[in-house]
């Protein structure tokens, strides 16, 4: 399937609800059909108008939302056929399991047998056999989750939206119902569009995460790309931990550029088309950082152990470097207990590639503030 | 500190003295001259006091005269009816308004929420007297004014506030994604009004329903307005009654009314607790 046949299209898309404050800006998205796509962000960063537009509970201010290669901003929410959870169930409550998951059956005017026949399957798929004569109030919140995301695929959408689906569960649910979903979601073949502001939930779920920041979309990603290859600072900092180092950009090569910092020179791949002088953030994932007699490394630094935690698996240390007073060092525990100390000098070293050098943001922003 | 110890027990006193007094005085002055008219409405003689032989109990002093009496008469059955009328006609009309205006009220995307509420509101706060006052002149350029339908106008506009108020209530204990998620799965607004919201707020639409029927049941202001002898009401014809024939019928109809009203109370105060019962077995930790 090419691109014209994406299945969800967003092309050039705004919001606002004020009239002054644009809440979704220039947003360009696609998703294939039996995609798993997450929407990833910080609250307020326009998620829910996303999928309330997409659902066609909100009309978009500009641009066009495409269904199947339709424009759809003349199509009411009822007619879109898309299965929609709501962060709080929205079961009615008046009903029992049974008419929750029978009504938009009922509404399609399908005969009794046939609908009592796709309720029981649905349920079945849930894992909620038998269960067609509780109310809602008699369910737990995981149960009644379930019946929500059940309703949403009784009547066989092909496009299912989820808003913050587990919000309301313990941690516990909460990763046995993301295995749930993603399962439910294979077996069908269906693509959900999911909102979550959970980065794990977001990694572990989704075949690519769209990650929003301030009604703008930062990066579209598989989960590996995002972690691995982040192009902004946004990013960087959002998904995972990162140590994040200021500097300026001294000379720019085909693989590497040269960096100054507060604490050297650093050695660092180049994400963006960099010029000499330019401002840059280094990101470094703490995992990726070494005790320098172990490895080779293209950037190698001296600093004292502020700071120790023994985790069992890891060593955690905290130094200082490169004007970063918070530089986060991960070491797997290979050497034991009492191989490095608080207060120790250490040598520590990266490679090259696994510290990128981004556009710095204050930087874009400053630029964004002029051009508008 | 001795002292004020011993003090306090006798400010307390003084205190809860005041209290069971003022009580005292709120059921003696608000609650028994209602309560007093329904032995007085059995008197066997025609006088607005207890005579001697009721005092007895004897059985004779004792009759249902007067109630026969209301039956007998013309007046009173054809009172009963406009008021029904009146009532029925304005409290359909108030509910199906008040409805939809909470309705539309509870959209957090419909502009101008608060004047518009303020002015649906504004019946119950504005001098009964000005409003019919106002209503006579406008009703009469109408031709509307000393008929039925004017009447009935009248008793919607002052009755749909309760409505909105009880259907507001109960549509605030609701999820607003309710009617969404009804729309999601295919239903037509129709079909989400009647499947879902409206058995949700049934009990507010019944209570404010009640309410509007009970305004325009006792309402005798706009009547003297807009109300013509045609249009005689129960209140109308009990503000004539005492006026002008000094009856004891009137206490009689008044039993009703207050047996009416009691019943009326009852039924909404079930309501509200059965909807209080559902919404707290809604929001059960799960
Ligand atoms: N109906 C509305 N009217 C006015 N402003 C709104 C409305 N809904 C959302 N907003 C504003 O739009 C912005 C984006 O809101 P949105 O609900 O899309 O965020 P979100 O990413 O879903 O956040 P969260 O994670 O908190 O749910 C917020 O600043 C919010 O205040
Ligand atoms: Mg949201």
């Amino acid at each position: 399937m090419g691109t014209a046949q994406s299945h969800v299209e967003f092309r050039g898309v705004g919001k606002t609800y004020d009239g002054r404050t644009m809440v979704v800006r220039d947003l360009d998205l696609r998703a294939r059909r039996g995609e798993f796509l997450t929407l990833l962000g910080p609250s307020g960063s326009g998620k829910t108008t996303c999928l309330m537009m997409l659902a066609g509970f909100e009309t978009p201010t500009e641009g066009e939302i495409r269904i199947a290669g339709r424009p759809v901003h003349d199509v009411p929410p009822r007619k879109r056929g898309i299965g929609m959870v709501f962060q709080n169930y929205a079961l009615f409550p008046h009903m029992t399991v049974g008419r929750n998951l029978s009504f938009p059956l009922e509404v399609r005017g399908m005969d009794a047998a046939r609908r009592a026949e796709c309720v029981r399957r649905v349920l079945a798929l849930v894992r909620l056999d038998g269960f067609e004569a509780r109310r809602p109030d008699e369910l737990s919140g995981g149960q009644q989750q379930r019946v929500a995301i059940a309703r949403a695929l009784v009547f066989e959408p092909d496009l299912v939206l989820m808003d913050e689906p587990l919000g309301a569960l313990d941690r516990r649910l909460r990763e046995e119902m993301q295995f749930e979903i993603r399962r439910i979601q294979r077996e069908l073949g269906v693509t959900v569009v999911y909102v979550t502001h959970d980065q794990q939930e977001a990694m572990a779920m989704s075949d690519r995460v769209a990650v929003f920041h301030r009604g703008r979309i930062e990066q579209v990603a598989s989960p590996e790309t995002l972690y691995e290859e982040p192009e902004g600072e946004f990013v960087a900092r959002f998904i995972g931990d990162n140590n994040l180092l200021r500097g300026r950009i001294v000379s720019v090569g085909p693989d590497t550029c040269e960096v100054e910092t507060p604490g050297g020179t650093v050695r660092a791949f180049p994400v963006h088309r960099h010029r000499p002088g330019d401002r840059t953030v280094l990101a470094i994932r703490p995992e990726r950082v070494g005790l320098a007699r172990t490895g080779v490394y293209s950037n190698i630094f001296e600093a004292d152990v502020e700071d120790i935690a023994f985790l069992g698996d890891h060593l955690r240390l905290r130094l200082d470097l490169c004007g970063n007073p918070a530089f986060i060092v991960k070491i797997p525990n290979t050497v034991g207990h009492g191989a490095v100390l608080r207060g120790d000098r250490i040598r520590v070293g990266w490679g090259a590639v696994d510290c990128r050098a981004l556009p710095d943001d204050e930087g874009a922003r400053a630029v964004e503030a002029v051009a508008a | 500190m001795a002292r004020s110890a011993e003090r306090r027990p006798f400010g307390d006193h003084l205190g809860r003295g005041l209290y069971l007094a003022f009580c005292v005085a709120v059921l003696v002055f608000l609650i028994a001259p209602m309560l007093v008219i329904v032995p007085l409405s059995f008197n066997a003689e025609p006088y607005f006091t207890f005579t001697e032989g009721m005092l007895r109990l004897d059985a004779d002093a004792w009759s249902l005269r007067w109630y026969r009496g209301i039956v007998a008469d013309d007046d009173w059955p054809r009172a009963l009816g406009n008021s029904l009328v009146i009532g029925v006609a304005a409290t359909a009309i108030a509910t199906a308004l008040g409805v939809l205006a909470a309705l539309g009220l509870a959209n957090p995307a419909m502009p101008g929420r608060v004047p518009v509420t303020a002015l649906l509101l504004s019946p119950m706060v504005t001098p009964l007297v000005i409003s019919a006052a106002g209503m006579f002149f406008f009703y009469s350029d109408l031709g509307l004014a000393q008929t039925h339908l004017g009447l009935i106008l009248a008793h919607a506009a002052l009755g749909a506030p309760f409505v909105v108020i009880t259907v507001t209530a109960t549509l605030a204990g609701f999820d607003g994604n309710l009617a969404r998620a009804a729309a999601s799965l295919g239903a037509a607004p129709p079909t989400v009004f009647r499947r879902v919201q409206l058995p949700l707020i049934a009990p507010g639409v019944i209570s404010g329903a009640l309410f509007a029927f009970a305004t325009s049941l006792d309402e005798v202001v706009t009547v003297l307005f807009l109300g013509g002898l045609e249009q005689r009401t129960i209140p109308r014809k009990m503000w004539s009654g005492i006026r002008e024939e000094i009856s004891p019928e009137i206490l009689a109809v008044a039993t009703i009314l207050v047996a009416f009203a009691l019943l009326l109370l009852g039924t909404v105060e079930w309501l509200r607790r059965r909807g209080g019962e559902r919404a707290a077995a809604r929001f059960r930790p799960g």
